[in-house]
C-alpha cells in the first residue's frame, strides 16, 4: 500500500518535472539534428575542391595523378620551379608536388617532394605515395621480367566458411552483429544507471534538504521509502527511454523518407534470405534473427533490474549520507569506475574473445556482470555461467540493499557535516 | 491516575560512545498536554524518534495504550518535527493527501479531513499552490494540518511555535487546545520552557540524557515553591518597617512592574509562617499595593534542579 503510494509519487514528481518533459521531447530532436548537422558538414567538406600544383618536367608522374571531384592537379611544369612555387602559393593551392628529373624510376620513391605553406592532409600525401609506389613497383617488376597483370591474376582471396557443430552456417560479419546487439544492451544499462541513479540520489538529497524526510520516516520504513524511490525513478526512466526510442524511430523514418535514403526492404530480404546468401546485408539480418533473441531479451530484463537496483541503492545511500550534491563527488567515483570498466572490458575483450578468462570473470563480478554478460550472451553463454552470474548479482543486490538501507536510515537524519568513509562505516554498526 | 496513553520504560539509546538517553521512563496520561522540556541536546529528539519508531531503543520499551509499539501504531501518532519541511514543488492539496495516505487514511477520507481543516483555517485557496509559492508562516500552517489530518490520538509537536507569528501562533494554540478537549493527547517538546508552560498539564524535564523531574505541573511547582512573596508597600516609616520584619523574614530588593514607585521587596517566609501573618505584619507599616506569591517558573525549577546535582 504505502510502497505503491511512494512509487506513484516518485514517478509523478519525476515525470511532471519541467526539465524531464523538455529533455524527453527535445533529446531525440537534438540527436537527430546533430546527426543531420554532422552529415551536412561532412558533405560540405567532401565537396570542397582541393587544387594541387605539380611540377614534373620529365612527365614521370603527371599522367598517373588523376583529377576527380575533390582534387584537381594543375600542371606548372612549364615554369621554372621557383616561379611555380610562387604561383602555387599565390593561388592558394594546397601545395606543389615537385618531381625531379631522374634517370631511374626507382629513385622516385625517395626523391619526390611536397612543398606547401601548411601541413598537407594525410590523405593527400598517402594518395601521392601510393601512386608512386604503384608506378615504381610496376617498373621494378618489369625490369625483373615479371608480367604485372599475371601477378594480379595469381593473387588469392581466401574466405573461411564458419559453421557451428550443430551444422548451422555462419559468417564472420555475424560477430559484429552480436557485438552490436550486446554492446547496445550493455551501453544502455550503463547510461540508464548513470542518468537515473543520479536522479535517485538527487531525490534523496531533496527530501533531506527539504527536511520532509523526518515526517516521511515517521510514517513508513526507510527501506520501503528507498525501494519506492528506486522503482518509481526507474519507471519514469523506462517511460523516457520508450518515448525516446519511439520518437527517434519516427524521426529517422520520416527523415530518411524525406532524404530518400534506402532503408532496405527488410521484409523482402527475410523472404529472399536463403537464396541471396551472398548479400551481406541479408546475411546479417538472418544472423540477427538467428540470435537467441528470447534469451537476450529475458536476460536483458533480469540484468537491467538487478544492475539498476544494485547501483541505485548505492546512489540512494550516497544521497542519504551527504547534504548536497556537491558533497557527493568523492563517493560517486567508486560507482562510476566499475561501470566504465565494464563497458571498456566489454568492448575490448568480448569482441576478441567472448569466452576468454577476462570476459568470463567480468561477467561474473556483480558490479560489471550486467554489462559484460549482456555483451557475451549473443555469442552464446553456457547456462551454468548465466545462472551463477545472475545468482551472484542478486545475492550482492540484497546485500547492498541491506547495507545501503542502513546508511540511508542513519544518514537521512544526519545534518550539518560531510561524513567521511570512516563515519559511514560506523553507521553500519548502529 | 488512569492508565497512561504512552509509557516509556527504561529506554536507553546510544550512538557509538555517546549516550543520548540514559534509562529514561515517562508516563503520559490520556488527554493531557505534556511538556517534554530540556535544553538543546538533552535527548528529547532521540526520545521522540523512538516513540515514532524512526529509530529503535537499545533497551527498554515503549507502550502505546498498553501495547508494545508496532507498525500499526504509526497511524495513531501525529508528529511535527522541529525541522519543518514539505516537498517544495508539490501542490499543497496533493502533498497533504499523499502524507495522510502514508499514515493509512483512505484517499476519500483524507480529502474530507483536508477540506475540513482548510475551511477551518480559511486557506481553501491554497489547494493548488506549490509550497514554494507560500510564505514561511503559511507553510507552517500546512505543516500543522498535515500533522493532525489523520486524527492521531497522540500528537507530538517539536518546538511547535517556532516560526509562527503571534497571530498564527494563537490560532494554532487554540486548535491544539480544541484537539485536547476532544481527547487528543499532546506532547510538546521544547527547550524554550516558558513558551508552553501555560498550556501544559504535565511536564518532564530532561537534561543530558537523564530525566530529572516528571509530574503534573501544579505539583511540581508546589514541590519547588519557596514560600517567597513579592511585596509592594508604601511605608509610613521605612526604618520602622525594616525593624519590624527583618528579624522574622528574609528580605531582598525585588523588581517587578507596578504603576507607582513603591518599595519593592521579596520576602521569604520562615518554616511554619503563613502569608496571612506576613500580610498582617506588613499592613502595620504602610499601604500594601502588591502581594503575590512568587511561583517558580519551570525554567527556575530546571536551573535549580540542574545546579543541585
Amino acid at each position: 500500500m504505502s510502497l505503491s503510494l511512494i512509487i506513484k509519487r516518485e514517478f509523478n514528481a519525476k515525470v511532471r518535472n519541467k526539465s524531464f518533459i523538455v529533455m524527453t521531447f527535445l533529446s531525440p530532436l537534438l540527436f537527430v539534428a546533430m546527426g543531420v548537422i554532422i552529415g551536412y558538414l561532412a558533405s560540405l567538406n567532401n565537396s570542397d575542391l582541393v587544387k594541387v600544383a605539380i611540377h614534373d618536367k620529365g612527365s614521370l608522374l603527371k599522367a598517373d595523378l588523376k583529377n576527380d571531384d575533390h582534387r584537381k592537379f594543375i600542371d606548372l611544369s612549364a615554369m621554372p620551379l621557383d616561379a611555380a612555387k610562387k604561383t602555387a602559393s599565390e593561388e592558394e593551392y594546397e601545395g606543389i608536388i615537385y618531381v625531379p628529373q631522374v634517370d631511374s624510376l626507382s629513385k622516385l620513391s625517395t626523391d619526390v617532394e611536397f612543398i606547401s605553406n601548411e601541413s598537407p592532409s594525410l590523405e593527400l600525401v598517402e594518395d601521392i605515395e601510393s601512386v608512386i609506389n604503384d608506378k615504381v613497383t610496376k617498373s621494378n617488376l618489369k625490369t625483373l621480367g615479371f608480367d604485372y597483370d599475371k601477378i594480379e591474376k595469381a593473387k588469392a582471396d581466401a574466405k573461411v566458411h564458419l559453421s557451428k557443430f550443430s551444422g548451422e552456417e555462419t559468417v564472420k560479419e555475424a560477430a559484429y552483429i552480436k557485438m552490436a546487439v550486446g554492446g547496445l544492451a550493455g551501453y544502455f544499462i550503463m547510461m540508464f544507471v548513470i542518468i537515473y541513479g543520479n536522479l535517485v540520489m538527487r531525490s534523496v538529497i531533496e527530501e533531506k534538504t527539504n527536511r520532509i524526510i523526518e515526517i516521511i520516516v515517521s510514517s513508513v520504513k526507510p527501506f520501503r521509502l528507498m525501494m519506492g524511490k528506486i522503482i518509481g525513478t526507474s519507471l519514469a526512466g523506462i517511460l523516457q527511454f520508450a518515448i525516446w526510442a519511439l520518437l527517434g524511430t519516427v524521426l529517422i523514418v520520416v527523415l530518411s523518407t524525406l532524404l530518400d535514403v534506402q532503408m532496405g526492404g527488410a521484409a523482402g530480404a527475410v523472404q529472399a534470405a536463403p537464396a541471396a546468401s551472398d548479400n551481406v546485408a541479408t546475411v546479417l539480418l538472418v544472423e540477427l534473427l538467428k540470435l537467441p533473441l528470447l534469451t537476450i531479451v529475458l536476460s536483458f530484463v533480469v540484468y537491467f533490474i538487478g544492475g539498476f537496483f544494485l547501483y541505485s541503492s548505492f546512489y540512494a545511500a550516497i544521497g542519504a549520507a551527504v547534504d548536497s550534491e556537491t558533497d557527493s563527488q568523492q563517493f560517486l567515483l567508486p560507482i562510476i569506475l566499475p561501470l566504465m570498466l565494464a563497458v571498456y572490458v566489454g568492448f575490448f575483450t568480448v569482441i576478441n574473445d567472448p569466452h576468454g578468462t577476462v570476459a568470463t570473470v567480468f561477467s561474473m563480478i556483480p558490479l560489471t556482470s550486467p554489462i559484460v554478460m549482456l555483451m557475451r550472451i549473443p555469442f552464446g553463454v553456457p547456462l551454468w555461467q548465466l545462472v551463477l552470474s545472475i545468482s551472484l548479482l542478486f545475492a550482492t543486490f540484497f546485500g547492498v540493499v541491506w547495507f545501503a538501507a542502513k546508511i540511508y536510515r542513519i544518514g537521512i537524519l544526519m545534518y550539518g557535516k560531510k561524513p567521511t568513509y570512516k563515519e559511514i562505516f560506523k553507521w553500519l554498526k548502529y | 491516575m488512569a492508565s497512561p496513553i504512552l509509557e516509556v520504560k527504561n529506554v536507553v539509546k546510544q550512538y557509538g560512545n555517546y549516550t543520548a538517553l540514559n534509562s529514561v521512563s515517562l508516563q503520559v496520561p490520556h488527554g493531557s498536554i505534556y511538556g517534554l522540556l530540556g535544553p538543546n541536546g538533552a535527548g528529547k529528539t532521540s526520545l521522540i524518534r523512538i516513540i515514532n519508531q524512526i529509530t529503535m531503543p537499545d533497551s527498554g520499551e515503549v507502550l502505546l495504550d498498553g501495547e508494545k509499539l508496532n507498525p500499526s501504531h504509526i497511524s495513531h501518532i501525529g508528529y511535527m518535527p522541529e525541522e519543518r519541511g514539505l516537498y517544495k514543488t508539490m501542490k499543497v492539496g496533493e502533498q497533504a493527501l499523499y502524507l495522510a495516505q502514508l499514515k493509512g487514511l483512505s484517499k476519500a477520507e483524507a480529502r474530507k479531513q483536508l477540506q475540513y481543516w482548510f475551511e477551518k483555517l480559511e486557506i481553501q485557496g491554497w489547494w493548488n499552490k506549490k509550497i514554494q509559492e507560500l510564505s514561511k508562516g503559511m507553510a507552517q500552517k500546512i505543516q500543522f494540518v498535515v500533522t493532525v489530518l489523520h486524527q492521531p490520538k497522540l500528537l507530538i509537536l517539536d518546538e511547535p511555535f517556532s516560526g509562527f507569528d503571534p497571530v498564527n501562533a494563537n490560532i494554532i494554540k487554540d486548535e491544539i487546545l480544541a484537539l485536547r478537549d476532544k481527547g487528543t493527547t499532546v506532547i510538546f517538546s521544547t527547550h524554550r520552557m516558558e513558551s508552553v508552560e501555560d498550556m501544559c498539564d504535565y511536564i518532564a524535564l530532561i537534561n543530558k540524557s537523564d530525566k530529572l523531574i516528571e509530574g503534573p505541573l501544579q505539583e511540581v511547582k508546589k514541590q519547588y515553591r519557596s514560600n517567597t512573596f513579592e511585596v509592594g508597600i508604601v511605608p509610613v516609616n521605612i526604618e520602622q518597617l525594616f525593624a519590624g520584619i527583618a528579624n522574622r523574614y528574609t528580605t531582598k530588593q525585588a523588581s517587578f512592574k507596578t504603576l507607582d514607585d513603591e518599595l519593592k521587596l521579596e520576602v521569604t517566609l520562615p518554616e511554619g509562617a503563613t502569608s496571612r501573618e506576613l500580610l498582617q505584619t506588613l499592613l502595620q507599616y504602610g499601604d500594601v499595593t502588591y502581594f503575590v506569591e512568587k511561583i517558580p517558573s519551570v525554567n527556575d525549577i530546571f536551573i535549580q534542579t540542574v545546579s543541585k546535582r
